[in-house]
């Protein structure tokens, strides 16, 4: 495992909060994934190893939980809230103009790797419904047109990305 | 109509800020001092006069639940704040973290040393990351100012507030699966009796578990008092309460008032504006996605305390848990959805059970696989294969759910599907129909 010092720093003191060093397992895997982006195998053997746990016990954590994720998703996570209240303000076609705008379907990762879409359970923003996590940040009342600008925005920044590594072979 | 906001003083004010100093200049851990002075049992005591019902969903007086915890087991005694908010349509403890964290912290500690808790952890759902990072910025404040942590404002008294991340699971919300989460596990909830929380919670130690709002109250009841408090709102339904209004109203948003002083046709008319231009109302969830739903036009009868009758239309129900429950529903988490006559219940049916289907923990079979046939039948409805008899096979696979499952999450995802059926047949019963007419453009797809 590969781990920033910086992460590992904070993995040992998460591990001091708890008077069972199991109870770390939620805090290490968003620690690793904020890191290195999903959680491999070796993620799960290292996590269970550094908690005294079976890999087994790790594993079922991950398949359990929504957040964590098995594989490489684009450097830009869209996180589109499907549940009732963001359905009632026209969420599925917000969703359905993020699929168009960057021509993927759900859950895949576009070839340039930046951009992941996922349609997700309840935000808990429901007032300002529509709304949209990207990355960490939360955009509200996102209709169909904000989807269109905000698209926009992470192709611009993408396009930047994409020239700068060119620029530098 | 005027809100009453405790809770909500300071959010959405022009100028305050998150940050410690702002608190204090606004009299923050005041309440805390004062506490600190007391004898802990008399601030229990002030906490079961207040009346305060837990705001998470249950309507648990708080007083009672803390009343349970078993003192003599010589175990250290647990505090889970729950703040996962995961009820669609409840969204208050996001805005209480990220504007005004330390009220929060505040209440925290109160409800701490009254209890003699050592170790409280704030379970905040995975998807608020900014909360999160408010919250531990604002402890380390606290921390630093010895309001938190070792021997606090030098009263020999140590206490430990940690944040905890879920992952995006709806059952962490449900006590004892937030707990199972935080001991590292899949959030598979416990079977109660033995596991109550209170004798048997984390680390099979006595452990509280507090809604946010119900936390920040604590600090509002050592505040005015017990009694003070119980003379807010309506008799067993003290205090206020926030609603958190979405869906298909003018002025969406959180509004605090007295519970039980404000009908819900006051709530949507006179305070969200009313329905869309043009439309009128269909039905509402009053108190999060799981309660049972009301149909606009339908009334109740209920009986008063003399023995005689009143009828209620559903905009006279006042917001109150008791009113709510006589009428088949629920206050629940305070999240109301609104829905206008462009929604057809199929597909709000339809978007309610993915959400079920996908949240059931797994381990019991009438939630595991009744959530997600009701899924499937409501999906199959609105893709174009409806059958008359659907209406019928959705009940029975309902009822065959609640009361036999390890927690509530069985009646949560049978009530909307039970409720919607019965309530709106003509949707229902002749959705073949419907999907060959032409739809306005103003409906959305929800499913």
């Amino acid at each position: 495992m590969n781990l920033k010092p910086e992460t590992l720093k904070q993995i040992d003191e998460v591990i001091t909060h708890y008077a069972a060093k199991r109870s770390a397992t939620l805090p290490l895997l968003h620690l690793i994934q904020e890191d290195i982006g999903h959680i491999p195998d070796e993620a799960i053997e290292w996590v269970a190893a550094k908690l005294e746990l079976e890999p087994i016990n790790v594993y079922e954590v991950v398949t359990f939980y929504p957040m964590f994720k098995r594989k490489p998703v684009g450097r830009r996570h869209i996180k589109v809230c499907r549940t009732l209240s963001c359905a009632l303000m026209g969420s599925y076609k917000v969703c359905d103009t993020f699929k168009k705008e960057f021509g993927v379907e759900l859950d895949e990762v576009t070839p340039d790797g930046e951009v992941t879409i996922e349609f997700v359970e309840c935000l808990a923003s429901c007032g300002t419904a529509p709304v949209v996590m990207i990355n960490e940040t939360l955009h509200e009342n996102v209709d169909e047109q904000k989807a269109v600008d905000l698209a926009n925005e992470i192709k611009k920044e993408s396009g930047v990305r994409s020239q700068e590594s060119e620029a530098k072979p | 109509m005027q809100q009453r906001r405790i809770i909500f003083k300071h959010i959405d004010e022009p100028g305050y800020t998150n940050d410690l100093a702002c608190y204090q200049r606004n009299g923050g851990y005041d309440v805390l001092r004062k506490a600190v002075a007391r004898p802990p049992a008399e601030l229990i005591d002030e906490v079961k006069k207040s009346g305060v019902r837990g705001r998470g969903g249950a309507g648990f007086p708080a007083g009672v639940k803390w009343n349970l915890v078993d003192r003599k087991s010589g175990k250290p005694i647990y505090l889970v704040v729950n703040a996962d908010e995961s009820e669609p349509g409840t969204f208050k403890d996001r805005y209480i973290i990220h504007q005004d964290p330390h009220q929060l912290i505040e209440g925290t500690m109160i409800a701490c040393f009254a209890n003699n808790v050592k170790q409280a952890y704030i379970y905040i759902r995975g998807e608020m990351p900014e909360g999160a990072r408010i919250l531990e910025r604002a402890i380390a404040e606290a921390r630093a100012a010895n309001l938190v942590g070792p021997n606090i404002l030098g009263t020999g008294y140590s206490c430990e507030i940690y944040v905890h991340r879920g992952a995006g699971a709806y059952i962490c919300g449900e006590e004892t699966g937030l707990i199972e989460s935080l001991e590292g596990k899949r959030a598979n909830p416990r079977i109660k009796p033995p596991y109550f929380p209170a004798v048997l919670g984390l680390y099979q130690c006595p452990t509280i578990v507090n809604n946010v709002e119900t936390i920040c109250h604590v600090k509002h009841i050592i505040d005015m008092g017990g009694e003070a408090f119980a003379k807010i709102g309506t008799p067993n339904n003290t205090g206020t309460r926030i609603y958190c209004v979405s869906g298909h109203v003018q002025r969406p948003g959180y509004y605090e008032f007295e519970c039980g002083k404000i009908t819900l046709g006051q709530l949507l008319n006179d305070v969200c504006g009313g329905p869309r231009p043009g439309r009128a109302f269909k039905a509402v969830i009053p108190g999060g996605s799981s309660s049972k739903i009301l149909r606009f036009g339908e009334t109740f009868t209920l009986k008063n305390k003399d023995g005689s009758t009143r009828t209620l239309a559903v905009e006279d129900i006042p917001m109150d848990f008791d009113t709510l429950a006589a009428c088949g529903t629920m206050g629940g988490s305070g999240g109301v959805i609104v829905m206008d006559d462009t929604v057809n219940m199929v597909e709000a049916l339809a978007n309610i059970n993915a959400f079920y289907a996908h949240e059931s923990c797994g381990q019991c079979t009438p939630c595991r696989e009744g959530s997600l046939w009701m899924k499937r039948i409501t999906a199959r409805m609105v893709h174009g294969a409806a059958r008359a008899e659907d209406a019928a096979l959705l009940k029975s696979v309902a009822d065959q759910i609640p009361g036999r499952t390890i927690c509530a999450m069985g009646e949560a995802c049978a009530w909307p599907t039970q409720s919607y059926v019965e309530k709106f047949p003509e949707d229902f019963g002749n959705y073949y129909e419907t999907k060959k007419t032409p739809r306005g453009a103003d409906c959305v797809p929800l499913i």
